[in-house]
């Protein structure tokens, strides 16, 4: 039992492994691609090797460093990342688990985002309040995808989507205000820095002197709920009950499972981890909400399914495929730009998601292979 | 009032095609939310056509520019037909892929082409636009108008269109009688690669001179996606529907130009909002007689009953 349990996860682990390296095998051609085009526009003679290291020195090796290429300020950066990352992969990892996907934790981030800013701004209070507010925006945004779901029949990725958008343009509406919202500073045309208006809104330091910066200890509070929503999901009746109506929503109803409760509970709570993400972004002081600028949704929300879809939804595993998806982002900024733009680490992280959307056959496949290796060919 | 026509006109075209082209998905039993990411792409191509071919006639220009968006649309397409037909992925998070992926695409070659570190093309629209009457049109109105009653022939009046639509409902019966169900689905995908592609260099040719691929498409292969179920996966009634939602899209462009509506003084953010809010209104209400292809988005599988 515990064995095949054993077998099964290092399945999952191989096929995400693969999945990584097809990933970066065609973020590499794109970056060869991209040095002989630029190296060609000089009109120099040079040879397929100089194409090769133009593309390796001047791209692929920040691609593969992340962070590390430039410690330990860059490091600062890719933890500082990785904490929401972990946030909306875990929403979206918690959806898939019960059976809903969950498109809008885009929107929920955001929504998240002006739940930070307003408790924080506005309201001043301490850090943790602000968490929860954050998370208490974002569950509302969740929910509504899973009302509709649950009495109207409407399929939640439909509503996620129209609300994302919703959301954000309330969002920049609510934070600008004509300039006149209490939390925008006309001078630098971001909302104001947390640090400026209330002190002990921000979330606390790490305490480390290793960055040069300050850090602050929001990986270890996504870490810890990644660790609870394991044992919800795991160990408890009530994750069981989630679950089920994952894998079958009639079964569940019969087994006296109230599954229209269960939707909506389940995006709420993926809506509030979504939120959460957002204000261990926000309130860390690491940057401000822009209010006229931005004008597309923070990529933040769709890296979480990329970092949900790796890790195959189990929350562990998500921890180790945000951390991924955060290294290859920060790399990617760290690129040559005249060279290679920063958006190959989106390229790369789109590739992933779009294998896994078949990772299952993979994983079979590869099932295959170990039975046929362990048992000699039998089933 | 004429400019507010001249909007709800471009708009409704380009989300009639969209649309049309994710209900040709749909009816084949597709889910293809990778509409957007089809737009981006088409629109990309189109442009740099476009820009390819400036010295060219104006007739060669819009003709070879139209069938690049389309051909790009078809190739793009052919990604979510291959995973979700070949591979039995799920369509959903495929088209997700796609999505995302396409917006990514079109930076990195539009910040190429540029040679800095703006993804902003430019491009001359002269070709695609005319006058009647006062009032600014485009092409693809024309166009749109064709294919809108091609799609409908298409879908309803031949053999090729009762097989597909019979491959959304149930593939396995559609099977029985000797339809090739994947050859089917990938028509439908295909199809809905090319008015995608076509749809998406609809919304960026017309209306401006210059696009930044940041924005994608901001959305427009979302609120397509509405339109269609609007529209009940019925070519006319998916028109209405098209220029039922850019009436509200319109409106976010010359808010400030009509006198009652600027006294508001509302941000441009909330008519940005408005298609979106009245999407969803639309689907609370039909939702109880939703007549969805019954075989979407899953995947065929020979031996299920």
């Amino acid at each position: 039992m515990n064995n095949s349990k054993t077998a099964a996860a290092l399945k999952t682990m191989l096929a995400a492994l693969i999945c990584i390296l097809a990933g970066l095998v065609i973020g590499f051609i794109v970056l060869l691609v991209l040095a002989y085009t630029g190296i060609a526009a000089k009109g120099e003679p040079f040879t397929m090797l100089d194409v090769i290291k133009t593309a390796y020195n001047d791209g692929f090796k920040q691609l593969l460093m992340g962070g590390f290429y430039l410690k330990p300020r860059a490091v600062r950066n890719e933890i500082a990342l990785a904490a929401p990352l972990i946030m909306t992969g875990l929403s979206v990892g918690f959806a898939f688990k019960t059976g809903l996907f969950n498109i809008g934790a885009a929107g929920q981030y955001t929504v998240g985002a002006l739940g930070a800013l307003i408790f924080a701004l506005i309201f001043k209070l301490p850090w943790y309040v602000c968490l929860l507010g954050a998370a208490l925006f974002g569950a509302v945004w969740g929910a509504i995808p899973g009302f509709f779901k649950a009495y109207l029949n409407i399929n939640e990725v439909i509503t996620a989507i129209m609300f994302n958008w919703i959301g954000l343009y309330a969002v920049n509406t609510l934070t600008y205000m004509g300039g006149n919202s209490p939390m925008y500073n006309l001078k630098t045309t971001k909302t104001w820095p947390i640090a400026a208006k209330s002190e002990w809104s921000v979330i606390p330091d790490l305490g480390t002197t290793y960055f040069k910066k300050p850090a602050t200890i929001a990986i270890f509070l996504a870490v810890a709920i990644a660790l609870v929503l394991y044992v919800v999901l795991n160990k408890t009746t009530f994750g069981y009950e989630l679950k089920a109506c994952g894998l079958s929503k009639t079964s569940a109803k019969y087994a006296g499972i109230n599954e229209k409760r269960n939707i909506i509970l389940s995006m709420t709570i993926s809506g509030a981890l979504a939120g959460f993400g957002a204000g261990l972004y926000y309130l860390s002081g690491v940057a401000e909400w822009q209010p006229l600028v931005s004008t597309v949704l923070p990529s933040m929300g769709f890296d979480g399914i990329s970092v949900a879809l790796l890790a195959s939804s189990n929350p562990i595993g998500i921890i180790l495929s945000a951390l991924f998806i955060s290294h290859i982002s920060t790399g990617g900024g760290m690129m040559n730009a005249n060279l290679f733009p920063p958006e190959i680490a989106d390229v790369i992280s789109g590739v992933i998601i779009y294998l896994c959307a078949f990772l299952m056959l993979f994983r079979n496949a590869l099932g295959r292979i170990f039975t046929r290796k362990n048992k000699g060919g039998t089933k | 009032m004429q400019l507010l026509m001249k909007y709800t006109l471009l708009y409704s075209f380009v989300l009639m095609l969209v649309a049309l082209g994710g209900m040709f998905s749909e009816r084949s039993g597709i889910i293809n939310i990778a509409l957007e990411g089809i737009m981006v792409i088409g629109g990309l191509a189109g442009v740099l056509a476009t820009n390819m071919m400036a010295n060219s006639s104006p007739m060669m220009i819009v003709t070879v520019s139209i069938l690049c968006a389309a051909i790009a649309g078809i190739l793009y397409s052919l990604m979510l037909a291959f995973a979700s037909i070949n591979l039995k992925a799920d369509q959903t998070i495929g088209g997700t892929a796609l999505n995302i992926l396409a917006t990514a695409i079109a930076m990195v070659i539009a910040k190429r082409i540029n040679g800095t570190q703006s993804p902003r093309i430019d491009y001359n629209n002269g070709p695609f636009i005319f006058d009647i009457g006062g009032l600014s049109l485009n092409v693809f109105i024309v166009l749109g108008a064709v294919l809108l009653v091609v799609s409908y022939v298409v879908l309803y009046k031949t053999r090729l269109g009762l097989r597909l639509r019979s491959c959304g409902e149930h593939p396995q019966a559609a099977a029985s009688v000797g339809i090739n169900v994947f050859k089917m689905r990938y028509t439908g995908v295909i199809f809905s690669g090319l008015l995608g592609g076509i749809g998406g260099f609809a919304y960026i040719a017309p209306a401006v001179q210059s696009w930044n691929f940041e924005v994608g498409v901001s959305g427009m292969g979302f609120l397509a996606l509405a339109v269609m179920i609007f529209g009940q996966w019925k070519p006319f009634r998916i028109f209405l529907a098209a220029l039922f939602f850019s009436l509200f899209r319109a409106m976010a462009n010359i808010a400030d130009s009509i006198p009652f509506l600027a006294q508001l003084h509302w941000p441009k953010e909330i008519y940005n909002m408005m298609p979106f809010i009245a999407s969803m209104v639309v689907l609370a209400l039909t939702s109880k007689k939703s007549r969805a292809p019954k075989a979407e988005g899953i995947p065929y599988d020979k031996g299920m009953r």
